[in-house]
C-alpha cells in the first residue's frame, strides 16, 4: 500500500465517520436517505460476480430514486469491494454497521465472503440478501440471511432431469478443482441416484489449466459413458470444450450454469456447439415465450442494462436484481426502514418474479425457489435455444 | 492405446512449450543479473492482452503480434529502469522480492488497462485439429513450438555470433571483469530484461488462441516457468526448453495415466526428485566456489 492509497483510505474513513454522526441526528433520522449497504467482490478473481453486481444495484437505485424514492424517501448505498477476499468482506460488514447504519444488506458476492459476512448481520439483526451459491448459506435456515442464485444441486437436477429425458443413464462427470466446481461436483454425485443416473467415470482439471486433452482421452476410452458433465467456471471449461471438438467427441456435452454467458460461447470459439447447459430464463431474453410470467422482468432489466454498460447481462447481476428488489419491495410493503419490519416483509415475499427466478420466501425457506427459474438450453451456431421441457 | 499415448504426448507438448518459453526469459535475466525475475509470466500476459485489444481495435495480426511483444519490451526495460537499477547492489533475495512486487503491481496496472475478462485472439492457421495417428493437435499448439524453436535459434545465434550478445555471456560469466574490460554492464543487462521479456510476450501472444488471455494469467505462468527453468538447470537455455517441455509431459502423462486431480502434484514430485539427485538441474552446470 502506498502513501497515496494510505491517504485516500483514511479521508474516506474520516468522511464516512462524519457522515455518520451527521446522520445520526435524530432530526435527520426521520427524512434521511434509506441506507443500503453492499459488499461486492468487484475486483479480484471474483469480479466476474461482483461488477456487474455494482453495476445492476447502481443501475437501480437511480431508478427507483428517479421515482422519487421508496415511501418517499430516497435509497442511499454503500458499496464496499472485498477483492473476493473473505476478511476483508467482514471488515466492511462490520462498517456497514457501526459506521454507515445501514438498514439492510443485499451483496456478497461469492460463498466464502457471505459466510464470513454472515454471522455479524446475525448478531447486529440487518437483514442479509446474499448472491451466493451454496446451500450453507440458508440451510439451516437464519433468520436474518436470505439468498437469491439457485443451488447447485438445482443445477444438477435440471441436468439430469434432461438426461433422464434422454434416457442416457450412466455419465463421465469432469470437474473443476475450484471451490464452485467442487461443491458442484459433491452436489450432483449426491442427487445422482434421484435420477437413475450412475457417475461411472470421474476426472478433474485445474482452474487455469491450458489444456484437457489428456482427460477427455480418458473418456473417450470408457465404453459405457453416455454423457459428459462438466461442472466449471471460468476459462477452463470453455478450453475443456474447445478440446472436445478437437478430439471429435460427439457424446451429449452438459456445462454447468457458471458458464451461462455469452463470452463462454466466445471464448469457446464454437467448441460449444451443441452443449446444453441449465440457466436462468434471463438468458434466453426475447426467445422466452410472449405467455412466459418471466419475460417482462427480463426484458426489461436487459434492455436498461445493455444500454447502461453497454455489456450483455450476466446472471450474477440478475442474482442482485432480483435480491436488491425484493428487499425495496419489502421495504415499500413495511412502509418502514426498520431492519426487522424490513425482514418480515422479506421472507414473507410470495410470488415475486425475477428474471432469475420466481421466489416465495417462506420461514423455512429462505431462498424461495424451484426448479422452474432453470431452463435447458441448447447452444446452437453461438447463441442458446431453449429445449422444451419434457416432463 | 497408441492413440491415448500421443495424445498425451500432444497435449504435453502444448502445455510444455509454454513453460518452456517463459523458462527461457528466466535463464535469459538470471544469466545477466542472477535474479530470477518473478515478474516474467506478466510479460506474457501484457504481450497477450495488448495484442488480444490491439486486433480488436481492427489492426492486422501482424502488427498486433508486433505491439504487444513491444509492449512487453517496453515493460521489462521500465522494470529493470525503476526497480531493478535502483536497488542494484542489494542482495539477490531482496531483488527476487521486488520481481514478486513488481509482478503484482504489473497485474494491477493491467487490470485497470485492460479489462478483468478472459481473452482469446483468433487462431492464425484455423482450428482444424491435425490428426496424428488418431490423436489430434490444433494448428497454434505447432505455431508455438515453431515460435519457440525459432526464438531459441535466433538467441543462439544472437550470443554466439554477435558483439552484444558475447558481451551478454561475458557479463554474466564474471561481471566485475566484464567493467574492467569498459564493457557498460547495466546496459547490457538492460538489453537481458528488454529481450526476455520480448520472449515472454511473444511466447503469450502466441500461446493466447489456445490457453486464452487474462490480467491475471501471469503469476501461474511465472511459476511453472520457474519450475521448468529449475528443472532443465538455471542459466542454461536448452535446460529451460527442456524443462518446459518436461513439465508439460508430466503433466499430461500424470493427468492422463494415473489421476487428473493430482495432475500438479506429479509435475512439482519429478521436479523434487530431480533437484535431490541433481541440484543443478537437468543440464546446469554445477557450481563451483572458488578458494
Amino acid at each position: 500500500m502506498n502513501l497515496i492509497d494510505i491517504l485516500g483510505k483514511g479521508t474516506k474513513i474520516l468522511g464516512a465517520a462524519a457522515a455518520a454522526t451527521f446522520f445520526m441526528s435524530p432530526a435527520f433520522a426521520a427524512s434521511g436517505p434509506i441506507k443500503i449497504g453492499a459488499v461486492l467482490s468487484v475486483t479480484g478473481p471474483a469480479s466476474f460476480l461482483g461488477d456487474p453486481q455494482k453495476k445492476t444495484i447502481e443501475m437501480l437505485t437511480e431508478q427507483i430514486n428517479a421515482k422519487g424514492g421508496i415511501n418517499g424517501q430516497k435509497i442511499e448505498l454503500v458499496i464496499y469491494d472485498d477483492g473476493g477476499d473473505a476478511n476483508a468482506a467482514r471488515t466492511f460488514a462490520n462498517r456497514l454497521i457501526d459506521q454507515d447504519k445501514v438498514v439492510a444488506m443485499v451483496g456478497g458476492s461469492t460463498t466464502g465472503t457471505t459466510m464470513s459476512m454472515l454471522p455479524v448481520f446475525e448478531d447486529a439483526e440487518i437483514p442479509f440478501m446474499s448472491m451466493a451459491g451454496a446451500l450453507q448459506v440458508v440451510q439451516p435456515t437464519k433468520k436474518w440471511v436470505f439468498k437469491t442464485p439457485q443451488t447447485d444441486t438445482m443445477a444438477c437436477e435440471k441436468i439430469f432431469s434432461d438426461l433422464k429425458a434422454r434416457k442416457l443413464t450412466s455419465i463421465a462427470l469432469i470437474s473443476g478443482t475450484d471451490g464452485f466446481a467442487r461443491s458442484m461436483r459433491d452436489q450432483c454425485v449426491a442427487v445422482a441416484p434421484k435420477y437413475d443416473i450412475k457417475v461411472v467415470n470421474e476426472e478433474s482439471f485445474g482452474p487455469r489449466d491450458s489444456d484437457m486433452t489428456p482427460q477427455l482421452t480418458n473418456v473417450r476410452g470408457k465404453s459405457d459413458v453416455q454423457a459428459v458433465v462438466v461442472p466449471g467456471i471460468g476459462q477452463a471449461p470453455a478450453i475443456l470444450v474447445r478440446n472436445y471438438k478437437q478430439m471429435n467427441l460427439t457424446l451429449p456435452l452438459y456445462v454447468s450454469h457458471g458458464v451461462a454467458s455469452k463470452e463462454f460461447i466466445k471464448l469457446a470459439e464454437g467448441g460449444a456447439e451443441g452443449a446444453r447447459l441449465p440457466a436462468p430464463a434471463l438468458l434466453l431474453g426475447d426467445k422466452l415465450a410472449a405467455d412466459d410470467p418471466q419475460r417482462a422482468p427480463v426484458m426489461e432489466y436487459t434492455g436498461n442494462y445493455e444500454k447502461r454498460t453497454g455489456q450483455p447481462v450476466s446472471a450474477f447481476g440478475a442474482f442482485m436484481h432480483d435480491g436488491f428488489l425484493m428487499v425495496t419491495n419489502a421495504i415499500e410493503r413495511a412502509k418502514s426502514s426498520a431492519p426487522a419490519k424490513i425482514r418480515d416483509q422479506v421472507e414473507a415475499t410470495k410470488r415475486f418474479v425475477g428474471v432469475n427466478g420466481i421466489y416465495t420466501m417462506t420461514p423455512t425457506d429462505h431462498m424461495g425457489l424451484d426448479l422452474t427459474g432453470f431452463r435447458i438450453v441448447e447452444i446452437r451456431n453461438g447463441d442458446w435455444v431453449p429445449v422444451p421441457e419434457t416432463k | 492405446m497408441t492413440t491415448d499415448l500421443v495424445q498425451y504426448v500432444l497435449s504435453g507438448i502444448t502445455v510444455g512449450a509454454v513453460y518452456a518459453l517463459v523458462a527461457l526469459g528466466f535463464t535469459l535475466i538470471y544469466n545477466a543479473s542472477h535474479v530470477a525475475n518473478f515478474a516474467q509470466g506478466d510479460f506474457a500476459m501484457i504481450g497477450a492482452m495488448t495484442a488480444v485489444f490491439v486486433s480488436a481495435s481492427g489492426v492486422p495480426m501482424v502488427a498486433a503480434i508486433l505491439v504487444g511483444t513491444a509492449a512487453a519490451a517496453a515493460t521489462g526495460y521500465l522494470l529493470y529502469q525503476f526497480a531493478i537499477d535502483r536497488a542494484r547492489g542489494s542482495p539477490v533475495l531482496g531483488l527476487i522480492v521486488l520481481t514478486i512486487g513488481a509482478g503484482i503491481f504489473i497485474k494491477g496496472v493491467a487490470q485497470l488497462v485492460f479489462d478483468k475478462r478472459f481473452h482469446s485472439l483468433p487462431p492464425w492457421f484455423g482450428d482444424h485439429p491435425i490428426n496424428i495417428l488418431g490423436a489430434t493437435i490444433l494448428p497454434q499448439s505447432i505455431v508455438v513450438l515453431c515460435g519457440g524453436a525459432i526464438v531459441v535459434t535466433g538467441l543462439a545465434l544472437f550470443t554466439s555470433r554477435t558483439l552484444l550478445g558475447k558481451g551478454m555471456l561475458a557479463a554474466s560469466q564474471n561481471t566485475l571483469a566484464a567493467y574492467l574490460v569498459g564493457m557498460n554492464v547495466r546496459v547490457i543487462v538492460a538489453l537481458a530484461f528488454v529481450i526476455s521479456a520480448a520472449i515472454g510476450g511473444l511466447a503469450g501472444i502466441l500461446a493466447a488462441p489456445v490457453t486464452l488471455a487474462s490480467y491475471d494469467a501471469g503469476t501461474l505462468l511465472s511459476l511453472k516457468g520457474f519450475a521448468a527453468a529449475m528443472l532443465g538447470g538455471m542459466g542454461s537455455p536448452a535446460g529451460a526448453i527442456l524443462g518446459g517441455l518436461l513439465l508439460g509431459l508430466v503433466e499430461a502423462f500424470g493427468g492422463g495415466l494415473i489421476s487428473s486431480a493430482y495432475k500438479d502434484s506429479f509435475a512439482f514430485l519429478v521436479i523434487l526428485v530431480v533437484l535431490f539427485v541433481r541440484p543443478q538441474g537437468l543440464l546446469g552446470e554445477q557450481s563451483r566456489d572458488r578458494v
